[in-house]
């Protein structure tokens, strides 16, 4: 389908009122901004005790003995107690994969800062850490690997001893690199990004109970995954799928932290049981820094090889990632890795590449997916690279973009790694992106000075995203969880409102509103009489949930496919009814309308479910539930992708950096519902200003992580984030229901790459150039300080 | 985290608190706003058998203005100074100051006092009380005393408060007509603390100028006479003769090994320096 094709296949469709495309407020909005959403903190029980744990103040010891006064004896418990408990194990199919277990309560060693040893319960959460207090720890502390670049040197210490290494994968993608060898101009970089925490409002948090009557654990846990939980859970507790029960309530922002099986709630499955009354623990900021939700850590060797007009002949890099010191559950140690390798080389077609990855085991947490997963890291490195190969060859910074980007005229395109590009046309966001930012005007203030000292800077930045990516491209990675058909149940109640059915989770999402849109646009039902069922597995279809921006292509695609289906039975039932052919009714605006009349969808329903006697013998059994199954045409994932510009003032002396214009040129696809996209796009992009310029957990030589609360650990407020100026393009994927695409990471990917352009854009002429994220005020002032000294020296 | 289990007195008096304190010792803590004390309790880094409630004292609420200055009660808030419900020691000093602290949740209940004596070299107060030439009153088992900022705070969270002790009021100097007051601070977004404050006070006419350099791991780095930083003499030119190089030798010989640091503590005295010369030139423009 060509790109002309595609929009007016969009514009073809008028869009209902409250169909795909519409522009509606959030139902969920209405409790969760008045402060009555339930959360797992909000939920009580008869009963119910609390948990602390007893944590490692050590980052890498050996447990010589853990001794629990007398008096709570039957009151804190350790891995000793946990009879029938298996450690968590997340293992991938990618050869050479090394496997970890990590035991829920530490047995033998300690691995990490903050790792379980010991929990205790009390009535109140202060009492149980007052036991804690009193478990005395007999550790004799081994040596730390903070640093996965000392990690992988041969002799350092071992995190796992039997694996004589600390490297849970090594993986290299060799095409052709040789060739690019003889290009003129060669340009090196050592590029990172610091170790971070995702910081969802509300932390983790689980409340379990056991329930005879069902013979049943609930399990309320804050998850973006309710299913893959139990399947989780269930391995770990050795308990069938059907004896557990996940219900994930109201969940206050996920962003891949609430898609992993916690230790934590193993303890507590074990502890519901073995104690027979409510359990419940509540993650503090504390151990959410210290001990759980940390990401993005990544170090690149990256080399470009290109012609002197920009044109790339090759690129060469070496990349590890510091995974931790367990692999998780389910996404495991080296999903990240993995995936650098395979989406480093971003929208841009060259002939040759070469990409060696390491995932590192350290003693640190484990490295947990976080919104865009590596691709924030992957754009961070090769965008950064791709200034300073247009600083080398003296050209603006977007002549060496549009000289690589695929063009549209290529889609659908297969690139140097076979990733399938749907569709799109990338040259035009750049474009439009230097348009918005007014690139001329930028450049000319830039070049006029600034009267205040500060410099100004221009920074572009470019990706894609590939999003609700399926089995055929999991299946490879071989991690325990493998995404298939998507079901959803769609049910009309008998006064005619609609009932949904999902086992992914909405929070934050939007997905209330945005999946009553879909079936809106089917059915004509109005949004407000449309429910959304999800977070329960008792209630809903299996689903491996909420990640990879994939719920609008898979849950949406599911839920149009289960509409579909009732439409028709809908349509049985009303041509009954008007005493017509089935040939003769439609079904238009909740209404079946045929030749000589019409009837309402809620008139059919209370016919169906009230007065079935009005309905002939050979009426259609199947009834107005329907569960369906869903997968795109091709799974290899939609490519959403979007053109960041930015413009900063940088105060060379001080470091401060001030973002004075940001313009986003996204192109989601069909768009269900343009303002739950705005608002993905503005949450992404302070996220990504985090990454950019604020976030950072800084680890001492022993391990130690120094930022414990968040005094130290700085998120961007209100005052740091503007408001961007969106564009859409909306591309429609050839192979989704209604052309959509994956939209929900994409915000949190291009910042950091485009802000740091920005800045070394504005130092360049000072000869300082960033390349670490975040770039601190200390930092640039450190920069540019030095490259002061050289001017000097070399003067 | 929850805090570990202690007592807690709220006394109607400083007599009733001091006496609280004395028979506590080491292991009871004195609290007013509770906006770092609150914190370190979560997080069990200070772990008190006993606390002190002040905020029952309706004298410590007090404000007097006196000849040449005023004095502010240990309970004043950030918040009374900025919304001006207490007098400035001169024109929008204290207020322009107590607006930047922090966020305006801590500021509704943080206070003057508490801010002192809890002595963290980065806040505001430490910082511009000092560079004021404020004086404290300290009241004790043994009556009450004063002292200067300066010999108040002994190190960084250190305090010349003994066991029973505590910060009852701040006198802070008025500052004349002709004279301006700069205060810049340097933090890595809004409402953090700050990773270098400077401070001038400065009156040409007088050819006085004191000036500070804060935020340095120990109580602020003070130049009663400050003179030196610019090229030996103060008059209306002053800000323009800065001499960096002599603002970063003195924090060399103040122990700050890092060179960075010293650039950016530098830095922003200097750009106070600035500051305060250009209140004069908007001040006479506006009048």
């Amino acid at each position: 389908m060509s790109e002309t094709q595609a929009h007016e296949g969009v514009g073809a469709r008028l869009p209902r009122q409250e169909g795909v495309g519409a522009r509606l407020p959030r139902k969920e909005d209405d409790r969760l901004m008045r402060g009555r959403g339930q959360f797992i903190a909000d939920i009580r029980m008869t009963g119910m005790q609390d948990v602390a744990f007893v944590r490692s103040p050590l980052a890498h010891a050996r447990i010589r003995g853990i001794h629990v006064p007398d008096d709570l004896k039957d009151r804190v418990f350790t891995a000793a107690d946990l009879d029938g408990v298996k450690p968590i194990r997340a293992v991938s199919g990618l050869p050479g994969f090394k496997v970890s277990e990590q035991p829920v309560l530490a047995t033998g060693k300690v691995r990490q800062v903050g790792e379980l040893i010991a929990m205790c319960v009390a009535d109140t959460r202060a009492e149980a850490e007052d036991m804690a207090a009193r478990v005395e720890l007999d550790l004799e502390e081994l040596p730390a690997l903070h640093d996965m670049l000392e990690a992988r040197k041969p002799g350092a210490p071992l995190v796992h001893e039997h694996w004589g290494d600390n490297v849970f994968l090594e993986s290299l993608v060799n095409i052709n690199i040789e060739a690019a060898f003889d290009a003129p101009v060669k340009v090196s970089r050592t590029i990172s990004t610091a170790r971070q925490c995702m910081a969802p409002i509300e932390g983790r948090g689980a409340v379990i109970h056991f329930d005879h009557r069902c013979d049943q654990l609930v399990v309320h846990t804050a998850s973006q995954m309710p299913h893959i939980v139990r399947s989780g859970l269930s391995e770990c507790l050795q308990m069938e799928e059907g004896q557990i029960r996940i219900i994930s309530p109201d969940v206050g922002g996920g962003f891949g932290y609430k898609a992993i099986l916690l230790a934590e709630e193993v303890c507590l499955g074990w502890l519901a049981q073995k104690l027979r009354r409510p359990v419940r623990w509540l993650e503090d900021r504390r151990e959410h820094l210290t001990a759980n939700a940390n990401c993005r850590e990544h170090h690149y060797e990256i080399t470009l090889y290109a012609e002197r007009d920009g044109t790339l002949r090759g690129i060469d890099c070496e990349a590890s990632v510091d995974s931790g010191a367990y692999s998780a559950y389910p996404f495991s140690a080296c999903l990240e890795a993995a995936q650098v390798a395979s989406i480093l080389p971003g929208p841009y077609d060259f002939p040759a590449y070469r990409c060696r990855t390491w995932s590192v085991a350290t003693n640190k947490c484990p490295i947990l997916p976080y919104r865009g997963v590596a691709r924030t890291g992957v754009c961070f490195a090769l965008e950064v690279a791709l200034d300073a190969l247009a600083a080398e060859l003296g050209l603006p910074p977007e002549v060496v973009r549009l000289k690589n980007l695929v063009r549209p005229e290529q889609m659908p395109f297969d690139n140097i790694t076979n990733k399938h590009f749907d569709s799109g046309d990338y040259p035009q966001a750049l474009h439009r992106a230097l348009d918005a930012i007014k690139a001329d005007t930028v450049r000319a203030r830039q070049t006029a000075g600034e009267r205040d000292g500060r410099r100004i800077g221009l920074g572009l930045s470019i990706y894609c995203e590939q999003a609700a990516h399926g089995t055929s491209v999991y299946s490879g990675w071989g991690i325990p969880m493998v995404p298939g058909h998507e079901q959803a149940g769609a049910r009309l109640t008998p006064d005619g409102g609609l009932e949904l059915r999902i086992g992914a989770h909405s929070h934050g999402q939007g997905l209330e509103t945005t999946l009553a849109q879909v079936a809106c646009e089917i059915l004509g039902i109005p949004v407000a009489r449309t429910r959304l069922v999800h977070g329960d597995t008792a209630m809903t279809p299996y689903s491996t949930g909420s990640w990879g921006s994939r719920v609008m292509v898979m849950a949406g695609g599911a839920v149009a496919t289960a509409c579909t289906e009732l439409a028709e039975r809908v349509r049985r039932i009303g041509a009954h009814m008007l005493q017509a052919r089935l040939d003769e009714v439609r079904l238009e605006n909740g209404r079946v309308v045929g030749p000589a009349g019409d009837v309402t969808i809620s008139q059919v329903a209370h016919t169906w479910y009230r007065r079935p006697q009005d309905l002939p013998a050979d009426v259609d059994p199947h009834g107005l539930e329907v569960t369906a199954g869903y997968k795109p045409q091709r799974d290899s994932g939609t490519f959403s992708y979007a053109a960041h510009a930015v413009v900063v003032a940088v105060d060379p002396e001080l470091g401060e950096v001030e973002i004075l214009d940001y313009v986003i040129v996204e192109d989601g696809g069909t768009l269900v519902n343009p303002m739950v996209v705005d608002g993905q796009i503005l949450g992404g992009l302070a996220q990504g200003i985090g990454t950019a310029l604020y976030e950072e957990m800084p680890f001492d030589t022993s391990g130690q992580p120094l930022a414990s609360t968040l005094a130290d650990y700085l998120l961007p407020g209100a005052p740091e984030v503007p408001l961007p100026f969106i564009d859409h393009m909306a591309t429609p994927s050839p192979y989704t229901a209604f052309g959509v695409k994956g939209i929900g990471e994409g915000g949190a990917i291009a910042p950091p790459a485009a802000i740091a352009n920005a800045i070394n854009d504005a130092l360049r002429p000072v000869g300082a150039e960033m390349l670490r994220a975040p770039v601190t005020p200390r930092r640039i002032v450190e920069s540019v300080l030095k490259a002061r000294a050289n001017r000097r020296s070399a003067a | 985290m929850k805090p570990a289990p202690f007592r807690m007195e709220r006394p109607r008096d400083i007599a009733g608190a001091t006496a609280l304190l004395a028979t506590g010792g080491d292991g009871a803590k004195a609290m007013a706003g509770s906006q770092s004390l609150g914190p370190m309790l979560n997080l069990r880094l200070a772990t008190p058998e006993l606390i002190v409630d002040l905020t029952g004292i309706d004298a410590l609420r007090t404000v007097r203005e006196e000849p040449g200055h005023v004095v502010y009660g240990a309970l004043i808030t950030h918040a009374d100074v900025e919304d001006g419900r207490v007098p400035d020691v001169g024109a929008h000093i204290l207020r322009r100051v107590a607006g930047g602290i922090a966020y305006r949740a801590v500021r509704n209940r943080g206070t003057l006092g508490g801010s002192l004596a809890h002595a963290d070299p980065a806040a505001d107060w430490v910082n511009a009380l000092s560079a004021l030439g404020a004086e404290v009153e300290i009241a004790g088992p043994d009556g009450t005393r004063r002292l200067a900022i300066g010999a108040f705070l002994t190190g960084a969270l250190s305090t010349a408060l003994a066991a029973g002790e505590i910060l009852v009021a701040v006198q802070v100097p008025k500052v004349p007509a002709s004279a301006r007051f700069g205060y810049v601070k340097h933090c890595r977004k809004v409402g953090e603390f700050a990773h270098a404050i400077g401070a001038v006070l400065v009156d040409p006419e007088a050819g006085s100028c004191r000036a500070l350099m804060g935020a340095i791991d120990a109580p602020p780095l003070l130049f009663p006479d400050a003179a030196r930083l610019f090229g030996g003499h103060i008059d209306a030119g002053f800000a323009a003769r800065f001499d960096a190089t002599a603002a970063d030798a003195a924090l060399t010989a103040a122990g700050m090994d890092d060179a960075v640091d010293r650039h950016v503590h530098v830095e922003v005295l200097r750009r106070a320096a600035v500051q305060a010369a250009t209140l004069f030139t908007e001040t006479r423009s506006a009048a």
